[in-house]
């Protein structure tokens, strides 16, 4: 049954100002529409350039639900390519992250590429001879994604040829992502510690929702955090918090902690938690690190970096941000009720090692699929997905501090509990999923 | 009611029978849910690992599934009991299949003792059943007639796979 393919108004009738249907979450009819119109319409992370350092290196991913290649080209820049032979089909390359040498070579029939994609020799060519192989999709190698850009480090690519530019997409975002990398004396990045996967069965927009749902924590946490501050009030007075415990207990901090901490709203879904203070602001100084802050920057401008306390940002459509910790998640789109969420670590170069000690701390404590912590989130994500197909009500409340006048406004600091982040998603989302439908 | 109960080593080093008899009892007491019990073979500043790299030799700068003290496991078990516990409502069970454990090396002087069981562990919850294939590598030693884990490394065959909740322990 189809019933939103090419009906602008029945997509857009299902996001209004103050809820969203159902069917947003739970049809695999609007899920199909979000692969072939919201995510190619969008800049979409695809991967940081440390993880191809050299010519040759290749890391495979997804935008949406298409198998792209980032790949490092022989001259030294990044490509990113659809993963699939323009002979038949076949994904080309087996292993995720790899080296192709000079070139990639197509394992079933032995088409083979150079980096940027375009073919580069073809067994028994004489085949093709007056064959009009020349005017052939095939003829031109591998497709290219054709957006692309890297930024300090952070590859986006957009499929389609419409939309919105770069600058356009992100805007003021984009601080955030200087602010994490700016976090390095050198301002470097560097993926570093593995990568963490965890299988949700949920819609992905219930996790993108959730990185900025404040009112949640001191409840579905109560479980894990909560008992954190129970066990750790019974140590013996004096004793050293360990990073474990300055890590996951401020996950229990009451609603007050929450609505002071303030969220940010920039254009086209993206947004921050934490403008004034977060869970991350009171970690313990780690030796050294100011120090070589300090040499890099100066003073005042290495204090005003680390004063920054974002806490969670989201760049819309799939993935978040945590500037004072180095981590990125990523949000992958499998199915309507299936999601894939890679949680990436960086490491910020010329620092000391125990910065990235407490990135994984964090990621192993907060993000695993062997976390307590992840156990009450998904808990609560699998619950949705199934209570949604109550027909007791096919809508969802996001009314939480709303005001009719938030619609067109941008770059506000608002009420760190507002669910205005997650209805200016949902504007985001109508907009790229009805672009040039 | 018989329950397994904990036997004292009968010297200070331990025999083969003695170490192997312990691990069959470790798993037990986790199939059983005796959580107190079964945090009590640990030691004060031992650790239980799991890799999320093939052959991973660092925990400190490599991500793990898990690499928790004494204090992260007693927060676990604390966990599993608490009222609010969302995703353990209704609870998981689990079990475990042991191959013999191998005794792989033993340094009285040293008092350490390190054994390798390969073994399948099965969690369920709900009507959801999930089967996943380790090794587990034990580094045990006696402290006052008792043995104790220093550390436990479970390996998982598939440590780099997407996986859905873990719960409970492996
Ligand atoms: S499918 Fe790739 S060469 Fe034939
Ligand atoms: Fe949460």
């Amino acid at each position: 049954m189809t019933r939103y393919a090419g009906n602008v108004a029945a997509i857009r009738d299902l996001v209004r100002d103050q809820e969203v249907h159902r069917d947003v979450y739970v049809s695999e009819e609007v899920f199909q529409l979000e692969m072939e119109h919201m995510f190619p319409n969008s800049w979409v992370y695809v991967g940081h350039d440390s993880q191809v350092p050299n010519p040759g290196d290749y890391f495979g991913t997804t935008i949406g639900t298409q198998p792209i290649l980032l790949v490092r080209h022989t001259d030294g820049t990044v490509k990113v390519l659809h993963n699939r032979c323009p002979h038949k089909g076949t994904r080309i390359t087996s292993e995720t992250c790899g080296n192709a040498g000079k070139f990639f070579r197509c394992p079933y029939h032995a088409w083979s590429f150079r980096t940027d994609g375009s073919l580069l020799a073809i067994p028994l060519k004489k085949g093709y001879e007056n064959t009009g192989f020349e005017q052939s999709h095939a003829a031109s190698g591998m497709a290219p994604v054709r957006h692309v850009r890297n930024y300090r480090g952070f590859v986006f690519a957009k499929i389609n040829n419409g939309g919105l530019d770069f600058e356009e997409f992100f805007g003021e975002s984009l601080s955030s992502f200087d602010n994490m990398i700016d976090r390095s004396p050198v301002g470097q990045l560097k993926v570093a510690g593995g990568v963490l996967r965890y299988m949700h069965n949920c819609n992905w927009k219930m996790l993108v929702e959730n990185q900025t749902d404040t009112c949640h924590p001191m409840v579905a946490h109560e479980s894990s955090a909560g008992t954190v501050v129970e066990v750790w009030k019974k140590a013996p007075p004096g004793t050293k918090k360990p990073m474990a415990v300055e890590i996951i207990a401020p996950f229990m901090s009451p609603y007050e902690f929450f609505e002071n901490m303030g969220i940010r709203i920039w254009d086209n879904g993206h947004g921050h938690t934490g403008v004034h203070h977060s869970i991350h602001s009171d970690y313990s100084a780690v030796p050294g690190y100011f120090d070589k802050m300090k040499a890099a920057y100066g003073e005042e401008r290495a204090k005003a970096i680390l004063g920054e306390n974002r806490h969670n940002t989201v760049y819309f459509p799939n993935i978040m941000i945590k500037g004072p910790i180095q981590l990125l998640r990523h949000f992958k789109p499998i199915a309507a009720n299936k999601t894939l969420v890679e949680s990436w670590t960086f490491q910020l170069v010329d620092a000391p090692d125990m910065l990235l000690e407490r990135t994984l701390m964090y990621n192993r404590l907060i993000n695993a699929p062997t976390s307590i912590v992840g156990h009450d989130d998904l808990e609560m994500y699998e619950r949705a997905q199934e209570g949604l197909h109550s027909n007791g009500n096919e809508w969802v409340n996001l009314q939480r501090l709303y005001s009719p006048d938030e619609a067109g406004q941008t770059n506000v600091a608002v009420n760190g509990t507002s669910e205005w982040p997650m209805r200016h998603q949902f504007r985001a989302w109508t907009k790229f999923m009805t672009m040039g439908m | 009611m018989s329950m397994v109960t904990e036997a004292q080593v009968k010297n200070a080093i331990p025999t083969d029978q003695e170490l192997i008899d312990f691990l069959v009892r470790e798993a037990r007491l986790i199939d059983q849910q005796r959580f107190d019990e079964w945090l009590d073979l640990y030691a004060d500043d031992a650790f239980y690992w799991m890799p999320l790299e093939w052959n991973q030799t660092d925990p400190r700068l490599t991500c793990s599934l898990m690499y928790e003290d004494k204090l992260l496991l007693s927060i676990r078990v604390e966990r599993l009991k608490g009222a609010r516990t969302f995703s353990q409502k209704p609870k998981s069970r689990c079990h475990h299949v042991l191959q013999t454990p191998q005794v792989d090396s033993r340094d009285p002087a040293a008092n350490n003792y390190v054994t390798w069981t390969p073994m399948h562990y099965i969690e369920t919850r709900m009507d959801e059943q999930t089967l996943y294939a380790a090794w587990a590598t034990h580094h045990l030693s006696v402290e006052n007639g008792r043995l104790k884990i220093k550390l436990k490394r479970v390996d998982l065959i598939n440590c780099d796979a997407a996986f859905g909740n873990i719960q409970l322990f492996m």
